[in-house]
């Protein structure tokens, strides 16, 4: 009930947003950002909006990828006490977007052009049917290969570029008595190395028809028996400690010689930067093997919810603003390690690898290569995403054979739906 | 004198009253904050719940998918194997360190509040230092091999099959000292004159314990028993902190099932259902202990 | 009432005291290899831990973390450290004892020496309550707490914790009051003395022990939350949040000894209160609760 009126207050705040600025107000925000690279990050845009007089009530809520913050929302949205802003991904958006509790950020869109410069996977997450409710703060993408260039080149092993070099390249790391690949062994961890493989085997088509339409033909299809035999693959080469490991202590192998390879998301990115590597001298960062060209993606989004007072509304409209300005985006993600979430931006202040990043980003969203991540809720509800989870890493964790998993992965799918 | 009368008649109803008043608070408290919840849960599982409670009844649906899901059959087998664990053993542990410090030991002292002070951290602290201990890349086993052990292994925590008893290991040593001192309060009250006379009969110091010290501590047992009882089905921060659930799914419990089912992955009413299904076995498992409880006092 | 010095009767011999002094150490290491992690790791920079062992002791001692995670290190946007949330936690945790605290004595009180028809079922409920997974009650509760205007502020957390509370307090001093000769109250009764005259009179000075004992427990238990604290605490997020934010971070660089150093700092309280009071904690379970 709240919702359906907050809806149509909130129409009614982005009218007032665009008018008057004069009200003092604060905006709560609920996140989960509370590292320091992090928070330092948010800290832009909190300066942002006190030079606006608009005051700024932090939630921080840390814990399993958001998972404790998205606890406390439910607890907040239940007792009537919603907060201005939540740090969300994916499909959580669309599912708080359905319950009828989010803003309408209409105006300020309209206003600022959005819809000319996010990318459309992006705005698949953002907007619903054809309102506004979410501003994106960055894309993150998760088929990265962290590379550390000394081991390589003390191996005479150039960057791989198929599959099966990166096979190779792995193994010449493994006899030569190194770690070939430094993984921590979580659920989301494995799930996000299958972002990669699954785009390598099957590309951009069969990813979509598998993870995105969930068609079970192709969910059990041969080619996903591939998929998990390459999982299987990787799993050889992890060192036998990797199961709990968290993933900056993986990183952490990379960035010592200890380990050759990590495959994991752009954030991984930072600790090589704190720990003053040089990308392109010290670490490469390139595309998993075979998925060149294709991006598959998360977004952080600042989800907006439904405010009753006036001042409130007005003060988020505001905040949604900053949000998408040009400077924000880039000084947040110069600092986060992802790009920034609209393709106008200048990327003089970002390293070689956020430039690269960020050229990928607009390739494979003008060619149509750019999909949500299963890891990371972009690819489905939370339901199925852990359901993927759960056979992802039973099978890594050598429950079963790929067959079975691909067996699996069909009911375990179908029931979660 | 009549009107002094009527006044003392009303202060004794008064009087009557005042303890129901008093206890009624509490009472009212109780009823709406645990058995209106669980009644509300009860409803929410049968109803098609997601991210936020729904009103729509659908019957048992949510049961039947609860039972066909793997992974909560690997909860409730976990939850079995953890928790006779970890009360055998900590009842073991408590009872043999409270019988030992129980024999004018020096230091006592100091080694009480040393047995104690787990049980005043939570995991949330604990959690990290736990890990690494376990860690065979970083904790005991590669301390070991530093220092010469080499042999020395130590990866249940990296091992599916063995994950499940370093949670163990890990809620032993967070509780059993709490046991220890509900042991060592027990062992105190005895009278020591029983414990003279029976030495005085030729009684080895075995059979003392055995035969008589250890039946007059069936108190401590009970309670032991139920705080232990209660801390099993309810851990949720140690498998948190400990191993995340992992490796794989194999060191979930009911308890993370339920938070997991219910607020990370939308299914509020399956949730709901197993958490109607810990509730049902709290209350089959408490049942019999209430009613001894309960009768002995009457 | 044995003193809680009185040792045992039982004599042992010389090797078998070696025995048990052996046992008794081994254990004492096994309680302390936590904490020696902790503190062992919080006084090193965080380059040894990262590069080396874990398990050792600092090559370089420093106090930087404990500094950093008091007052410096970043808690969401703002680098306070853990020093606010130390009050939120404070302002939360004493009320909630006092007041669990005190209903668990008066119903310990009511259901021992005033008996009526029914109590023993309501002792019953209560006792079940303490069972209650309290990852269930977290959606109504939210609910109930709109509807009072307490949500997200630290009455509406008092409140939360004393409900879940009283449970375990009224056991505690039921059991107690149970073993304390009700002859003596009903002499009182008779000398004219009313309800709460001889509960102030007689009872509450006996009741030391027990007091101690429930405090430890409600106080520890109230202190650690960390699911209530960060649902229902909105602005007022007490230490537990805080320090889970510091030691929490998903997809940042992680500062291990800054993490241990205000895991310890979250955690003194209770330390503090179990060192101090432990000496009595152990009177107090020996006066009561575990002579069932």
């Amino acid at each position: 009930m709240r919702g359906y009126f907050g809806k149509k207050t909130a129409i009614v705040a982005a009218l007032l947003a665009s008018t008057s600025m004069a009200m003092a107000e604060d905006v709560e925000v609920l996140h989960w950002w509370t590292s320091g690279g992090e928070a330092a990050a948010l800290n832009v845009l909190k300066d942002d909006l006190a030079a606006k007089t608009i005051g700024w009530v932090d939630m921080p809520v840390a814990g399993g990828g958001g998972e404790a913050a998205m606890t406390t929302l439910r607890a907040r949205v239940t007792a009537g006490d919603a907060p201005t802003a939540v740090q969300m991904l994916g499909f959580d958006i669309l599912d708080w977007a359905a319950e009828g509790k989010l803003a309408n950020l209409n105006t300020v869109a309209t206003e600022e052009g959005w819809d000319a410069v996010v990318p459309a996977a992006l705005q698949a997450f953002a907007k619903v049917d054809g309102n506004w409710v979410s501003a994106p703060v960055n894309v993150h993408s998760t088929n990265w290969v962290w590379a550390n260039k000394s081991v390589l080149d003390g191996l005479g092993i150039a960057q791989p570029t198929t599959w099966e070099e990166f096979v190779a390249a792995m193994q010449a790391v493994k006899d030569s008595g190194k770690t070939a690949l430094a993984h921590g062994g979580q659920a989301w961890q494995e799930a996000t190395m299958f972002d990669g493989v699954v785009l390598s085997v099957g590309g951009v088509e069969f990813y979509k028809k598998a993870f995105i339409d969930l068609d079970p033909a192709a969910l059990g299809s041969e080619q996903m028996t591939e998929a998990f035999n390459r999982m299987a693959t990787l799993r050889g080469f992890v060192d036998d400690n990797f199961s709990g490991r968290d993933w900056n202590l993986a990183s952490a192998m990379v960035i010592n010689n200890e380990a050759a390879f990590q495959i994991m998301g752009d954030w991984a990115k930072g600790e090589f930067l704190k720990a003053g590597k040089v990308p392109g001298t010290d670490f490469l960062c390139f595309r998993v093997p075979g998925s060149q060209g294709m991006v598959a993606f998360n977004s952080d989004q600042f989800a907006m919810f439904a405010q009753a007072e006036a001042g409130a509304q007005t003060a988020q409209g505001e905040m949604a603003r900053a949000i998408m300005a040009p400077s924000f985006q880039s000084a947040f993600n110069v600092v986060k390690g992802s790009v920034p979430a609209r393709t106008d931006v200048p990327n003089d202040a970002f390293d070689d690898c956020g430039k690269k990043g960020m050229a990928e980003l607009a390739e494979a969203a003008s060619a149509g290569t750019l999909v949500g991540s299963i890891a990371h809720g972009h690819a489905n509800k939370a339901a199925v995403k852990n359901a993927i989870y759960d056979v992802v890493t039973a099978h890594f964790n050598g429950e079963y054979d790929a067959a079975t998993a691909t067996t699996n992965l069909v009911s375990a799918i179908e029931a979660a739906q | 004198m009549a009107y002094q009368s009527t006044g003392v008649d009303f202060r004794t109803r008064l009087q009557d009253w005042i303890p129901k008043l008093v206890l009624s608070p509490s009472l009212a408290a109780m009823l709406i904050f645990v058995y209106g919840f669980i009644f509300f849960t009860v409803y929410l599982s049968f109803s098609s719940s997601k991210m936020l409670p729904s009103y729509d009844l659908i019957g048992f649906e949510n049961y039947a998918k609860l039972w066909d899901l793997s992974a909560w059959w690997v909860a409730v087998v976990n939850l079995m194997i953890f928790a006779s664990l970890y009360i055998i053993i900590c009842t073991a542990i408590g009872l043999t360190l409270a019988i030992l410090l129980d024999q004018k030991i020096r230091g006592e002292g100091v080694l009480r509040p040393i047995y104690l002070y787990p049980m005043a951290l939570s995991f949330i602290v604990t959690g990290t230092a736990w890990k690494w201990i376990m860690d065979p890349g970083i904790g005991i086993e590669n301390s070991m091999h530093l220092w010469g052990w080499t042999s020395f292994q130590f990866s249940w925590i990296k091992d599916r099959d063995m994950a499940i008893y370093t949670v163990v290991i890990a809620a032993v040593w967070q509780t059993s000292g709490f046991v220890m001192a509900m042991f060592l309060a027990g062992l105190r009250g005895i009278d020591n004159e029983i414990l003279k006379a029976a030495q005085i009969d030729g009684a080895s110091n075995f059979s003392l314990y055995r035969r008589i010290v250890i039946p007059m501590l069936r108190p401590a047992f009970l309670s032991a028993f139920v705080i232990l009882a209660h801390l099993a089905v309810k851990s949720y921060d140690l498998i948190i902190a400990l191993t995340g659930g992992g490796p794989g799914r194999a060191t979930e419990l009911p308890a993370t099932f339920m938070y997991s089912y219910t607020f990370t992955r939308n299914s509020m009413g399956i949730g709901a259902a197993s958490a109607v299904i810990m509730l049902m076995t709290i209350a089959a498992i408490m049942t019999p202990y209430l009613y001894a409880e309960l009768k002995e006092k009457s | 009432m044995a003193s809680v010095e009185q040792d045992t009767a039982v004599r042992t011999g010389g090797i078998s005291r070696v025995f048990i002094y052996g046992i008794l150490l081994i254990f004492m290491l096994f309680y302390m290899m936590p904490l020696f992690v902790m503190v062992a790791n919080s006084l090193k920079p965080l380059h040894e831990i990262t590069g080396g062992n874990m398990m050792a002791l600092p090559q370089v001692w420093t106090l930087e973390p404990w500094r950093q995670a008091w007052s410096a290190a970043q808690i969401g946007v703002e680098p306070t450290g853990l020093k606010p949330y130390f009050l939120n936690s404070i302002f939360m945790v004493v009320p909630a004892v006092v007041i669990s605290t005190i209903l668990g004595a008066l119903n310990g009180y009511v259901l021992t020496k005033w008996s009526f028809r029914g109590d023993k079922i309501i002792f019953g409920l209560l006792l079940f309550s303490c069972f209650i997974p309290f990852q269930i009650v977290l959606i109504p509760m939210a609910t109930v707490l709109g509807k009072l205007g307490l949500a997200g502020s630290i009455p509406g957390l008092v409140l939360v914790h004393v409900v879940y509370g009283i449970g375990f307090s009224t056991l505690y001093f039921r059991n107690y009051y149970a073993s304390f000769p009700t002859e003596l109250v009903r002499a009182a009764m008779i000398d004219g003395a009313g309800f709460f005259r001889i509960f102030w009179r007689i009872m509450l000075p006996v009741s030391g022990p027990i007091i101690v004992v429930t405090v430890i427990w409600q106080f520890t238990n109230i202190w650690n939350d960390f699911l209530f604290g960060a649902s229902f605490g909105g602005r007022n997020q007490p230490m537990t949040v805080a320090l889970n934010n510091l030691v929490q971070s998903s997809t940042g660089v992680k500062e291990y000894n800054v993490h241990f150093a205000g895991a310890i700092l979250a955690a003194l309280p209770t330390l503090i209160v179990y060192i101090v009071a432990g000496r009595f904690f152990v009177r107090g379970l020996m006066a009561g609760s575990v002579k069932g």
